[in-house]
């Protein structure tokens, strides 16, 4: 008798301890999603106050009742903030669909085709991974400075087109499609190239669409390049933009059209990772690191 | 069935078109920078052979401050972070729901523009005519009094950068973690909770045991990332790191390249080399703890 009660208490608490700690976990991931969120709301809070309200508060408020979009207008007509949007679309399109061209390509090579040295240069493709950009891009600056590219989308786009992660990803991917689908193929007199885009390209779709969604990424946000290859402000992309707004002093005078240039800045990213957001997280688990 | 063509090589020609150009011989090269000196960019000629560029960047004040506030940025943001993602990502992986929200949110930051967030971060801690900033006024209500966390002491400029760099890398480690966490095999945990194990003890002697390899992985492009800081400095402080004494070595190396102070080629590539060379070692040294202590 007195053991089945032992049990009943036992088990009441072990239940009462479960609960607990779950309140105390659920409590502390609650804070590091408002560290996470605070910041982005404070950018929205801020971008959406008037100049004089926001200069007024001694202590920030953290909502307003009465919500402007001035801040938003005043820093795509008084700053070039379009331009930047401009530039950083077509150098984004531009570099991501080259990216695609070349890294197709070279997958199926390595996945499909058989030919003298394959193995070797499979070996060398991926040493090439563990060659960080800060030694390289020295040299590029030179070269691009020297063949009169700087401040044109040509000498931002072809540094950055290149991306052995993404071949040795879809290599992968291309690798795992049955080579009965290519004998079958051959047997129709299909060539290569159309088997290529026939068969292997729509059925690694998913693959290929994450690769897109991570080189946008990076291309959005890219900043090293771009600042030391232009300083031309009409070719800034958004990184330089937001950075050569706030160094002309813009950002110490206004700080609310500032905070609009960010949201607009931060936006189409957003989207995309809302829309996204399990593809994106899949593909940076698999080994993608900050472009 | 097939026969060996050399027609692969077609398909690959653009590859090597671009990495060629734009990644292995650019890698020569920078060697070749670092030992001419005197090297002018505008005609292209220089004095000699040697190792004057590695002399003088060693002994530039600029330098050496730039790699007194990597190694700091270092040695506190890669322990923090890499803690920091695992308390949460035990978190995640204990709660029975919303998980994938948590995961979700948590990931946001990795997707921001690190320049336009950093703006943010930048008047959160900063000073204005009006107000002492967001977070003195919080430091306020504790009693302390306002620092000047944007142009005041090093210490406190300091603290801003680990703090907006642990925020920049968490969603990544968190990531990591949360799968390999994921994937660890139930019925070790059942079998030790048959066992009677504490739940301590089965955090020390099953769950990290089965993600060390993950855990090292994730300590290695850690350090790696850390030691190339630089965008979150200048996101925070302005393009003139220098004068602000939050320069980092990389930031260094395109100081030297574009510019006011640029034009110096083979001073960056010396500097690149170096920085280089130190996390090989730090690489290194991390291969062999991990050799003994990770369980594959």
């Amino acid at each position: 008798m007195s053991n089945i009660m032992d049990f009943d208490r036992i088990e009441k608490r072990a239940k009462r301890n479960t609960l607990v700690r779950n309140i105390v976990v659920y409590g502390l991931l609650a804070v590091w999603a408002l560290v996470v969120l605070f910041p982005f709301y404070w950018m929205l809070l801020t971008s959406v106050k008037t100049q004089g309200s926001y200069a007024s508060e001694i202590v920030p408020k953290l909502f307003t009742m009465s919500p402007t979009m001035e801040n938003y207008f005043a820093v795509f007509t008084e700053a070039d903030l379009g331009r930047y949007f401009f530039n950083t679309i077509v150098f984004t399109v531009l570099t991501t669909a080259a990216m695609l061209v070349v890294t197709v390509l070279a997958a199926f090579a390595f996945a499909r085709l058989d030919f003298p040295g394959k193995n070797l240069a499979f070996v060398l493709f991926l040493a090439l991974m563990m060659i960080p950009n800060e030694l390289v891009i020295i040299t590029n600056f030179v070269t691009m400075k020297t063949a009169k590219l700087d401040n044109t989308f040509l000498g931002l786009i072809l540094p950055s087109v290149s991306s052995v992660f993404y071949i040795y990803l879809l290599k992968e991917n291309f690798a795992q499609i049955p080579d009965e689908l290519y004998y079958a193929a051959k047997v129709d007199a299909t060539s290569d190239l159309k088997y290529l885009g026939k068969v292997m390209v729509p059925i690694c779709r998913p693959t290929i669409v994450t690769i897109l969604i991570l080189k946008v990424i990076e291309c959005w946000n890219s900043y090293v390049w771009p600042r030391l290859i232009t300083d031309d402000p009409k070719m800034y992309l958004v990184s330089g933009g937001i950075q050569n707004i706030r160094e002309s002093g813009y950002g110490r005078d206004n700080i609310p059209a500032m905070m609009a240039a960010v949201v607009a800045v931060s936006v189409p990213l957003i989207l995309l990772f809302l829309i996204f957001h399990k593809k994106i997280m899949a593909g940076v688990a698999r080994g993608g690191v900050k472009g | 069935m097939e026969n060996k063509s050399w027609k692969g090589w077609l398909y690959l020609l653009p590859a090597i078109l671009f990495l060629g150009v734009f990644m292995v011989y650019p890698l020569m090269d920078v060697f070749i920078y670092s030992f001419e000196e005197g090297y002018n960019s505008a005609s292209q000629t220089f004095y000699g052979v040697g190792t004057y560029n590695y002399e003088f960047v060693l002994h530039d004040p600029y330098f050496l401050q730039a790699v007194q506030n990597t190694f700091i940025l270092v040695a506190i943001t890669v322990p923090l972070s890499t803690i920091l993602a695992l308390a949460i990502s035990l978190g995640i992986s204990s709660i029975p729901k919303l998980k994938e929200l948590f995961q979700t949110v948590f990931f946001l930051p990795y997707v921001t523009n690190t320049l336009a967030v950093g703006l943010v971060f930048m008047y959160l801690f900063d000073a204005t005519d009006v107000t002492p900033g967001l977070i003195n006024v919080i430091l306020g209500i504790f009693g302390m009094e306002p620092i000047d966390f944007i142009d005041g002491p090093y210490w406190a400029k300091m603290l801003v950068l680990c703090l907006y760099t642990v925020w920049i890398v968490l969603p990544f480690k968190i990531l990591v973690l949360t799968s390999a966490l994921a994937s660890v095999d139930e019925t070790y945990y059942k079998a030790a909770r048959m066992d009677g194990t504490s739940k301590w003890r089965i955090f020390r002697k099953v769950t990290l045991p089965m993600i060390s390899p993950t855990m090292f992985y994730l300590i290695i492009t850690g350090f790696i990332g850390a030691f190339k800081a630089y965008s979150d400095a200048v996101a925070l402080f302005g393009e003139n790191l220098n004068v602000a004494e939050m320069n980092t070595i990389v930031g260094y190396v395109y100081d030297m390249l574009y510019g006011d102070s640029g034009g110096y080629p083979s001073f960056a590539s010396a500097a690149a080399i170096i920085l280089f060379v130190i996390v090989l070692t730090i690489t290194c040294i991390n291969l062999l703890v991990s050799k003994k202590k990770v369980h594959y």
